[in-house]
Parts: C-alpha cells; sequence; structure tokens
C-alpha cells in the first residue's frame, strides 16, 4: 500500500499526490496505490507534475491506514508528514486540517 | 573586521542577479530540476524534509550587529522566526521559499554576506577558533589568513568541480579550538626559531562514513607560501581524487590509498612549480588584510573585577556562569564570553530572531560590535570588560541565553537530526534534549566537569559524534531508530577517534547507557581534576564496556 509524494517546486511543501491527480498537503487526503502497476501509475502522475514544474523531488512510500487514517510506516515519512518532533508548533502539525 | 572592497559587492551582486535569473529560468520551465539543482546548491539552498533550507556564510564565524540583525530579520521575514547555527559557523534556515530565496540574497548581500559555496563540491566556508584575535594563547590572529583563504577560494575556477566537498580550518593558537586535524587541510599558525610566522599544514582529515585524523605534511610552511602551497594540495587533489565513488572521493581517501610520503611528494613537486608565482603572499597584502582584522582599542586593566567577585557571591547562577563561559583574553580587564545556545532542555545551535536582535545589541553595548559563532553552536562575545559582565548576564538572562554551561556535558553539539534532514537515518535533537534534561542540575554539570558529547543522526558525521568524549550516531534498524555510542575522541591538538564500545541502544535507552558511562566515569576517575577524557585514556574501554554490557 503505498502514496506518492513529492515537494512543491515554489515554496517547498510537502504534498501527497490525492484523487484526481490533484496534490495535496495532508497524507490523510493522499490517494492509495495498490500493486505495482498501479504505483507505477502513480509515479508517472507525479513525474509529469514534475515536468510542469509544480513539484520537485517525486517518490513513493508505503503506508497502512489505521482506524480508517493514512499513516506511514516510516518514521521519516511520519516527521515528514507532520513536521519537526520537536517543534509541536511548527509545519502541517500546527496547521488547521484542510487540503 | 574584514569589510568588502569593491571588487566583493559587485561579485556578490552579481552572483545574486545570476541566481534570480535561475530561479526565474526554473519558474519558467527553462531549467529543469536536474539543471537547477548544482546552481541552487552553488548558492546554498538544499531541499530537506519538509521544506527548502538555505545555508548562508558566516566567514570564519565573524560577524557585527548589523549583520546578526539582519539575519534575525530574515528568519523573522522569510523563515519561521529563527535560524540554526551549525557546526561549520554558518547559520541556516530551515523553512524558506524558493521564490523568496533571490529576495534574501539581496538581503544579505547588503551586509556583505551570501551563501556562495556552502554547498556544492567547492572549497566551503573556512572556519576558524571562535576566540581569534582575542584568546590570551594565541600566536596571532588566524583570520587574516582565513580572509585570504576565502578570496583566493571564491569562485577558484579551477576548483569548482572538485572530487568532493573540501574544508579548511585554522587556528592561531597552540591549543585547536577550530578541530583542524578533522579538516581536510588543517593551519596551524606557528613561529620558528627566527621568529618568522608559519603554518603547520595537516591535509586529509575528516568525519562522515570514513573518519580520519589528518596527516602533518608540514612542520613549517612560510606565511608567503600559504597560497600556493594550498593550490599545490587541492591540484593534487583535484587530479588523483576519485570521481568514480562518492564515498571514496574525499582527500583523506586519497591520502590513505596513495600513502602520505607520496602525496607529500606530489605536493611537493607541484608546489616547487608554483611557489615563486603569483600566488606567492606579499607582506605587504598580508598587512592590508590584517588592517581589517584591527582589535578594537582595549584599554589594560586590573586582571580580575571586584564588582565580579561580590556578584559571584550571591548568585550561584552568575558563579556557574562566571567558571565556565569565560576564556582568557589577551588584555587583562578583559575576557570573551560564550552565549550559550544550549538552554537545558532546548535545541542546540537554535536562535530565534529575538536571541539574535539582543544579542547584537549586547555585542554593540558590551562587545565593540564583535559576534562570533563556534563550531560547538556557540555565540560568542569575544572583548568584553570583566566589568561588564554582571550587566551583560542580566540581560543574557532576559533574552534566554544565560545558561553556564560551556564545555559541559549539556553544551551538546547535535546536527538537525531526522527533524529537517533528508538524509538523517534518526532524530539528533530529541536524545540532546533529554540528555540535557537528564544531566541539567548546576552541581551535577559542575561534578562532571568538562565533557564534550556529540551527536550525528547519520554516517555523514555532521554532529561530530567520531571526536566526541562521548559520540551518538543514529541509524535505523528494522525501522526504529538506534544509537551507536564511541568513546574517547577528540577534535582538540590531540585529537583521537572514538571507538565503538559495543551494540547500540533503542532511543529509549540511550539516555540511561550515557547516564550509565558518565557515572563510570565519576566512579574511576583519579580526582575532580581527571577530565572524562583523560580518564577515559588512562583506563581503556573496559571498565565502561562492562558498565554497560555487564562483565564479559
Amino acid at each position: 500500500m503505498k502514496v506518492i509524494t513529492a515537494n512543491r517546486l515554489l515554496s517547498g511543501e510537502v504534498v501527497w499526490l490525492g484523487d484526481g491527480g490533484r496534490w495535496v498537503e495532508r497524507v490523510t487526503l493522499a490517494r492509495i496505490f495498490e500493486g505495482k502497476e498501479a504505483v507505477a501509475e502513480g509515479l508517472a502522475q507525479g513525474m509529469a507534475s514534475k515536468d510542469r514544474q509544480e513539484v520537485v523531488d517525486v517518490y513513493e512510500l508505503d503506508v497502512t491506514v489505521e482506524g480508517g487514517v493514512i499513516v506511514p510506516v516510516r518514521l521519516r515519512e511520519k516527521i515528514r508528514a507532520a513536521g519537526p518532533t520537536i517543534h509541536p508548533d511548527l509545519g502541517k502539525q500546527a496547521q488547521a486540517v484542510t487540503a | 573586521m574584514y569589510r568588502y572592497d569593491e571588487f566583493d559587492a559587485s561579485f556578490v551582486s552579481q552572483r545574486t542577479e545570476q541566481f534570480k535569473d535561475q530561479v526565474r529560468r526554473r519558474l519558467a520551465g527553462e531549467l529543469a530540476e536536474d539543471e537547477f539543482k548544482p546552481l541552487r546548491l552553488m548558492n546554498g539552498l538544499y531541499l530537506q524534509l519538509h521544506a527548502y533550507m538555505l545555508r548562508v556564510a558566516i566567514p570564519y564565524g565573524t560577524l557585527n550587529a548589523r549583520q546578526m540583525r539582519k539575519l534575525a530579520y530574515i528568519a523573522r521575514t522569510y523563515d519561521k522566526g529563527y535560524g540554526h547555527f551549525t557546526t561549520r559557523q554558518n547559520i541556516q534556515y530551515h523553512w524558506p521559499r524558493l521564490e523568496d530565496t533571490p529576495k534574501i540574497l539581496e538581503e544579505l548581500a547588503e551586509v556583505e554576506m551570501h551563501a556562495i559555496q556552502t554547498s556544492g563540491n567547492c572549497i566551503r566556508n573556512v572556519t576558524a577558533d571562535h576566540f581569534a584575535g582575542a584568546a590570551a594563547d594565541e600566536i596571532a590572529d588566524p583570520r587574516p589568513y582565513a580572509e585570504i583563504l576565502r578570496q583566493w577560494s571564491s569562485l577558484h575556477p579551477e576548483f569548482s568541480f572538485l572530487p568532493r566537498k573540501f574544508k579548511i580550518a585554522i587556528t592561531g593558537a597552540p591549543h585547536d579550538r577550530a578541530a583542524v586535524q578533522t579538516h581536510d587541510i588543517g593551519l596551524q599558525l606557528t613561529r620558528n626559531d627566527a621568529g618568522e610566522t608559519g603554518f603547520v599544514v595537516f591535509v586529509g582529515g575528516g568525519l562522515g562514513r570514513t573518519p580520519m585524523l589528518a596527516r602533518k605534511v608540514r612542520d613549517f610552511l612560510p606565511e608567503e607560501d600559504l597560497l600556493a602551497y594550498s593550490e599545490a594540495i587541492l591540484r593534487v587533489y583535484n587530479r588523483y581524487g576519485r570521481r568514480d565513488n562518492k564515498f571514496k572521493a574525499r582527500i583523506k581517501i586519497l591520502v590513505h590509498e596513495t600513502g602520505l610520503e607520496e602525496l607529500k611528494a606530489d605536493i611537493e613537486q607541484e608546489f616547487e612549480k608554483i611557489r615563486f608565482g603569483v600566488l606567492r603572499l606579499p607582506e605587504e597584502e598580508v598587512h592590508r588584510i590584517e588592517a581589517y582584522f584591527a582589535p578594537p582599542p582595549l584599554e589594560v586593566g586590573a586582571a580580575t573585577s571586584a564588582a565580579v567577585d561580590r556578584r559571584r557571591e550571591s548568585d550561584a547562577a552568575f558563579a556557574q556562569f562566571v567558571a565556565h563561559n569565560l576564556n582568557a583574553h589577551r588584555v587583562p580587564g578583559y575576557t570573551s564570553v560564550t552565549l550559550s545556545l544550549k538552554p537545558i532542555g532546548g535545541v542546540p545551535g537554535d536562535a530565534s530572531a529575538e536571541q539574535m536582535e539582543a544579542i547584537a545589541d549586547l555585542a554593540e553595548k558590551y562587545g565593540h560590535d564583535e559576534i562570533r559563532i563556534s563550531h560547538e553552536q556557540n555565540v560568542i562575545l569575544p572583548h568584553v570588560k570583566l566589568d561588564d559582565l554582571p550587566a551583560l548576564f542580566d540581560a543574557l538572562v532576559a533574552a534566554d541565553i544565560a545558561e553556564g554551561n560551556a564545555g559541559l556535558v549539556t553544551d551538546i553539539i547535535a546536527c538537525p537530526g531526522m527533524d529537517y534532514c533528508a538524509l538523517a537515518t534518526a532524530r539528533s535533537i530529541p536524545v540532546a534534549q533529554r540528555i540535557s534534561e537528564r544531566f541539567g542540575a548546576a552541581e551535577r554539570q559542575a561534578e562532571i566537569g568538562e565533557m564534550k558529547i556529540k551527536i550525528s543522526g547519520c554516517i555523514n558525521a555532521c554532529g561530530h559524534h567520531h571526536v566526541g568524549h562521548i559520540g551518538i550516531l543514529g541509524l535505523e534498524k528494522k525501522g526504529e531508530e538506534f544509537y551507536q555510542l564511541t568513546l574517547g575522541g577528540s577534535a582538540n591538538e590531540n585529537a583521537s577517534i572514538g571507538e565503538i564500545v559495543g551494540r547500540g541502544f533503542s532511543s529509549d535507552e540511550v539516555v540511561d547507557a550515557v547516564e550509565t558511562l558518565i557515572d563510570t566515569y565519576l566512579g574511576l576517575r583519579s580526582g575532580k581534576e581527571e577530565t572524562f577524557l583523560e580518564a577515559y585514556r588512562r583506563v581503556g574501554e573496559d571498565p565502561f564496556k562492562e558498565a554497560l554490557y555487564g562483565a564479559a
């Protein structure tokens, strides 16, 4: 079970690929890709967006769904999805939940 | 201090314009990311875990109040209100937007600062002793030479695409506070029997995944040969350094694989070709640059201060501060003061915009407008009158930068780690914070005495763990953070690489493990005067190993 992530070119903001090929700023709103082909398709969408100068550093990552919520598997990606653990006042964890 | 001449000013402003245009072309799609990435890196702009990161050069860690205020202004205006001072005497902003960076570089250029060569495979910011120009034990101020090296290495066409990055450090005192032996080139100012100034030259030091101490290649390099000899080293490295494997590309590997004698011969041969050429350093030029670093007018005063003594008796926090955060000044009546960026439980090296502004104000009021950043991630006011210490301390308390812990167990170096860094395999800062809280009591710290704990969040070793008395390396094992401990490292004139003591510890265990090491030291030291490092060197690793893992 995977999601596709990147950073917005202009701001550097961490984003994930959501429904309809739209980038979302919350991992919980990401679209889940299951199976090799689906992931490849998701990556291709991300790379196309990169080619349009919208994002940089496109890659896939493993996630699980816990209580209906998407959670990255690796700590690195958990921190990336939330913000620095030492600064709960900074990053996505400090922002209101919106797409 | 050094002021830009017209050449520097136009060079930096041209570079800023150039980068502005590169960003414009990137946003317009004329440059792809693969083309743009090396360009942004050469201007100090990285992409990290949460955002871009901009690394700004603070040449040899020296700046003035105006520059510090600009750093504060940038933190507040373009970032999230703080900056992070690094082990290379630079400052990093962790949240800038790409579209704002040309403007940030313009702001920096207004105060003669920039981000050039803070990344990329080039000669990086030359670092120096943070007490340069002030320390009582100094032979000469190393900064004029650091500045000469900066001018020589800035956009040096031959050395802009080296096999890998290249770091030079210089110290002017026999007690090495600049960790010169862990640099690609380390320079130690010295005088020969005739009283002439020169350098002991070390080559091939470095930390990272293959830590090595530098090897001495010259006992005495005359001052006039500084640039020609440096150029000879760089030429040999540029020619023979490995480009096939990023992890084997630093000059330390070349020294190791070629052998010191052969490499020395190569350097000397190259040096002979160029030593009498344009790079020969004229004495007048050295004096011209030295004039920029002319010390402020300091009146010789009494070596002790009644005001300090009185306050010390009535104020334990002040007494602790005075006991640990002062460094002997060459002028009686003055001292160099360390402003600790290591509050108990805080983030090592972070300073808020307000703190930066407070530091700028205090530098003007009490410190002849001079500020230094140390590679230990603290701020120094190098020239403070002893009599001003009580008033300075009160102002530091108000700004929350009055921790009297310089050189103690809570004065921890830590890289940003996995809280920010895209390369990290584990977090560093939370470990530093927990250690700081565990040992934060003043009496406990004083009891433990001199102790250097250094923490890196991956094998690249930005947190210098290899040269920590206790080094902590954060790794990932089966999806969990775990921490490997090394003992006995040191970055001073008696440098050594720490040794791994045994299996690593989980995040939950690591602070207890550090406490076990410290308690073991306290139990076996010959007296209060014997530091952790001295005790370790005397008894070896066995007692520590046994305390951590039980008898073999």
